[in-house]
């Protein structure tokens, strides 16, 4: 006998948790496919062994939607299928419509699902600079994990640097968790910050801890710098400090801080490969200067029985998460002749949280003219190695103006990462050079494995919800 | 944007045929337009796996092959780049007996082409490739065959077209093209209008479309490789593999990275586009753990596909069209064009200048598929 497909969701973090949490509710049994090991995501990450630590020591001013989330899941866990350190790498065509290629625990196994909703996050959107690929330097969402989920800290002695909410929370994070912050280093000019006061209207709160983060930085005798770019890192084998220029009502300053690690990044980047393989289309998001799954207020795809939810659908952080997950569930039931309530209520408080996304963008923008400063022989692909110059380069000589075409020509993308610490950076460097907006030079083909599975995998290959 | 382009020669289709067919012309003095509907070199001569490999043709094709053999080392002048070509020799193993007098008896009918096979059977195997941790019968080794990086050959042949003077259409899909009488009128891209004496239907797996138009089908189809890459691992696999009447194939990239395909990939809605098969991707990755064990631990970083054109008896169209003057036909390379590419080139300059071919290519004539072409018309 054929059992029945179930809805399948990747991701356990707020999109994902509240997406099952409402199919539960309507009766279905939702398989939850986690590549982590506990659910709840990156920013309500939970640590592996209980250390004894308050929620309110680990999670600071989301302690309640923290322990409220974790508390929805553990609820949930009966009534679903969970199944942690399941890598989705894949999603394929099979007989019985796509199903998902997975690994679990080094076996390859292949899912079936009658409708997918994804909730597959984000990670740190980084760009290259002069020792970027030094030991000692991390993304300030690693930094932020290595906190709150291990305990520890990246070094004694640290500088954040980079624009985006996340740079002024990990910073104060560190301090509070006894860790000396050597300087916070905002790329964006201090009047970006104007933008807080319209903001304040609609969110008093997000922008009164801002404030407060910065204040007590800034009482604690941290270096606060404004309109930063990064000169050089200093050290070779490890961090040891960091070169860099800001403006100044005098004109250009140069300055030398020094520090034994360095945490940096520019807000987040979507993680959207599977749902490209599920054959999603996408559109290019000016804001965020990536493309993005064509998705309606719900989550809606343009492949029927796929949904998207969360970060990997578009920035706009874990409340927006939680709510979005709801909504492709939502979307899912009422698609199933299940309608829903209080679809308005949620597409409505989705969307006031995305107003407030705008604004925020606005007052921690992207540095658009990082190229014009970066020197040709900084990195520009780690995993392949290549420099900007060799980028330049191949762009120049093979008159290359697609960035798909710019991997197939320089390997930029073609490594470990897949483009998903790079294309970023790549996409920035080729439409500066072609004089174009980022979203014309296309989108970097997702192709699987999303991440690299080991060679001896296909050993044991299971099919799941077949006969 | 519209305009007008007269010139001696249209090349429909940027592959390695048209970019390198577009090159020689060029070097014989014709005013040349390359246009492909979109990268020159992205489809099958862009996604192959990258043989450049005499071993296994069959003879018919050898010719050609040893024509090509002789160009490749020159790409450096030719094109700019060497594109990671290298002689590392091709390797092909047997897992039986059977597979064995199979590779005696092919080293047997192309003696008198100079390939060099050597055959290499039992004990000596293990003591000539100590590298090799299969359990095989025995081998053939052809020496001067290797392999080169695919996504850097076409487009440097383009480019080199390109800077001896030729016209690089790219991204410029050709709408419409018929003969006038005393050439060919092409509708290209947003209102490109080219004129051509001589035209060339090079376009891989949308020849048929082309053929057809020209009252001259045939029974085109496509395959679509499924291919693995490894992340770089330290130097180790000196050749490149092949297997008798197996279908893994494999080498190791100047990065590092192996390189590996057998089995074929699946289109997806619009078969212009494909997928690899997870199916057959598992199935070269057992397999490559059989032949190399130190690669278990090792992590695959990406799977690919791609679009070719096989023809029903494994040889390519090369030749003049037998409905059309001034026409000619290069396609249909059966997963195995990347290698012959170049010479073809070189013979499409011939035979729009001088009409003939200095190689033979009579068995590749598009009239062999005239009275399939008939027969099917007959059955519908």
């Amino acid at each position: 006998m054929i059992e029945p497909l179930q809805p399948v969701i990747v991701g356990a973090g707020p999109a994902g948790i509240r997406a099952a949490e409402r199919l539960v509710r309507a009766g279905l049994r939702p398989i939850v496919l986690d590549e982590g090991l506990r659910a709840g995501g990156q920013i309500y990450r939970r640590p592996l062994i209980d250390d004894g630590r308050s929620y309110r020591s680990r999670y600071g001013s989301e302690a309640g939607k923290a322990r409220r989330l974790h508390e929805a899941f553990e609820a949930l866990l009966p009534a679903i299928d969970y199944r942690p350190e399941t890598l989705v790498w894949n999603v394929s065509a099979a007989e019985r419509g796509n199903q998902l290629d997975v690994l679990l625990a080094g076996v390859h196994r292949q899912i079936g699902f009658s409708q997918l909703i994804l909730c597959t996050g984000a990670t740190d959107r980084v760009l290259p600079f002069p020792g970027w690929t030094t030991p000692g330097v991390y993304t300030l969402g690693a930094s932020q994990v290595a906190l709150k989920a291990q305990g520890c800290t990246i070094g004694d002695r640290i500088v954040f640097m980079g624009s985006g909410p996340l740079l002024y929370l990990v910073a104060w994070q560190y301090m509070k968790a006894g860790a000396c912050v050597e300087a916070v280093l905002d790329t964006a000019p201090i009047t970006s910050k104007r933008h807080l006061l319209s903001l304040a209207i609609h969110a008093p709160r997000i922008v009164g801890l801002g404030v407060f983060y910065g204040l007590q930085l800034q009482l604690a005798g941290v270096k606060i710098r404004n309109g930063v770019r990064p000169e050089a890192v200093l050290g070779t084998g490890q961090v040891e400090g960091l070169r860099f220029r800001r403006r100044a009502s005098k004109g250009e300053v140069v300055e030398t801080v020094s520090c034994d690690a360095l945490a940096y990044g520019f807000a987040l980047r979507p993680e959207t490969q599977l749902a490209d393989l599920a054959g999603c289309r996408f559109c290019f998001d000016e804001r965020d200067r990536v493309w993005l799954p064509e998705r309606d207020a719900m989550g809606r795809t343009s492949r029927a029985n796929v949904y998207v939810a969360g970060d990997g659908s578009g920035i706009a952080g874990a409340d927006a998460a939680e709510v979005s997950g709801e909504l492709a569930a939502a979307a899912l039931l009422e698609d199933a002749g299940k309608a829903s309530a209080d679809g308005a209520r949620l597409v409505a408080a989705r969307e006031a949280i995305l107003r407030q996304r705008d604004i925020l963008e606005r007052a921690f923008p992207f540095p658009v003219d990082w190229f014009e400063t970066v020197p040709d022989e900084t990195t520009l692909c780690r995993c392949e190695e290549i420099t900007i110059a060799e980028g330049r380069r191949a762009i120049a000589s093979g008159s290359i103006s697609e960035i798909n075409r710019l991997k197939a020509l320089s390997r930029v993308g073609m490594g470990r990462c897949q483009g998903r610490m790079c294309s970023a950076a790549a996409t920035e460097l080729l439409s500066g050079l072609c004089g174009v907006s980022p979203g014309e030079v296309g989108r970097l083909r997702a192709q699987a494995p999303v991440k690299p599975i080991p060679l001896g995998f296909g050993a044991a290959v299971e099919a799941e919800a077949r006969s | 944007m519209s305009w007008r382009i007269s010139v001696d020669v249209a090349i429909i289709g940027g592959g390695l045929v048209g970019s390198s067919a577009a090159l020689a012309m060029r070097k014989a003095g014709l005013s040349v337009a390359l246009i492909d509907r979109g990268y020159c070199g992205a489809q099958a001569s862009g996604v192959n796996y990258g043989g450049v490999r005499r071993q296994g043709r069959a003879p018919e094709q050898l010719p050609l092959s040893q024509r090509a053999h002789g160009i490749w080392p020159q790409l450096k002048a030719m094109v700019g780049i060497d594109a990671e070509y290298m002689r590392s020799g091709h390797l092909k193993l047997a897992r039986t007996e059977k597979d064995f007098a199979k590779l005696e008896a092919y080293a047997e009918t192309v003696r008198d082409y100079g390939l060099g096979l050597e055959l290499v059977a039992g004990s000596a195997l293990a003591h000539r490739f100590p590298w090799l941790s299969a359990q095989a019968v025995g081998a053939s080794l052809c020496p001067d065959d290797g392999h080169a990086n695919p996504r850097l050959v076409a487009p440097a042949f383009a480019r080199a077209a390109e800077r001896a003077g030729a016209m690089v259409l790219e991204q410029t899909p050709v709408r419409d093209v018929a003969a006038t009488g005393n050439g060919f009128e092409i509708l290209a891209g947003d209102g490109i209008e080219i004129r051509c004496q001589q035209l060339v239907n090079s376009a891989g797996a949308w020849s048929d479309r082309f053929a057809a138009n020209f009252n001259e089908p045939v029974p085109l189809t496509r395959i679509y490789p499924s291919m693995v890459v490894t992340e770089p691992l330290p130097l180790r696999l000196p050749v490149s593999m092949g297997e008798q009447g197996g279908s893994f194939y494999g080498r190791q990239v100047a990065r590092g990275n192996y390189v590996m395909g057998g089995g074929r990939g699946l289109p997806l809605g619009d078969p212009d586009y494909s997928r690899p098969s997870v199916t057959a991707a598992s199935s070269v990755m057992q397999r490559a753990i059989t032949l190399f064990p130190h690669l278990a631990e090792a992590q695959v970083i990406r799977f690919w596909s791609g679009t070719e054109a096989e023809m029903p008896d494994g040889n390519p169209v090369i030749g003049p069209s037998e409905t059309t003057s001034g026409l000619f036909h290069a396609f249909g390379f059966c997963g195995a064009g990347f290698q012959t590419a170049p010479a073809v080139g070189e013979v499409l300059a011939e035979l729009v200048t001088e009409g003939r071919s200095t190689t033979p290519i009579d068995a590749f004539s598009i009239g062999r598929f005239r009275k399939v072409a008939a027969e099917t018309a007959a059955s519908l």
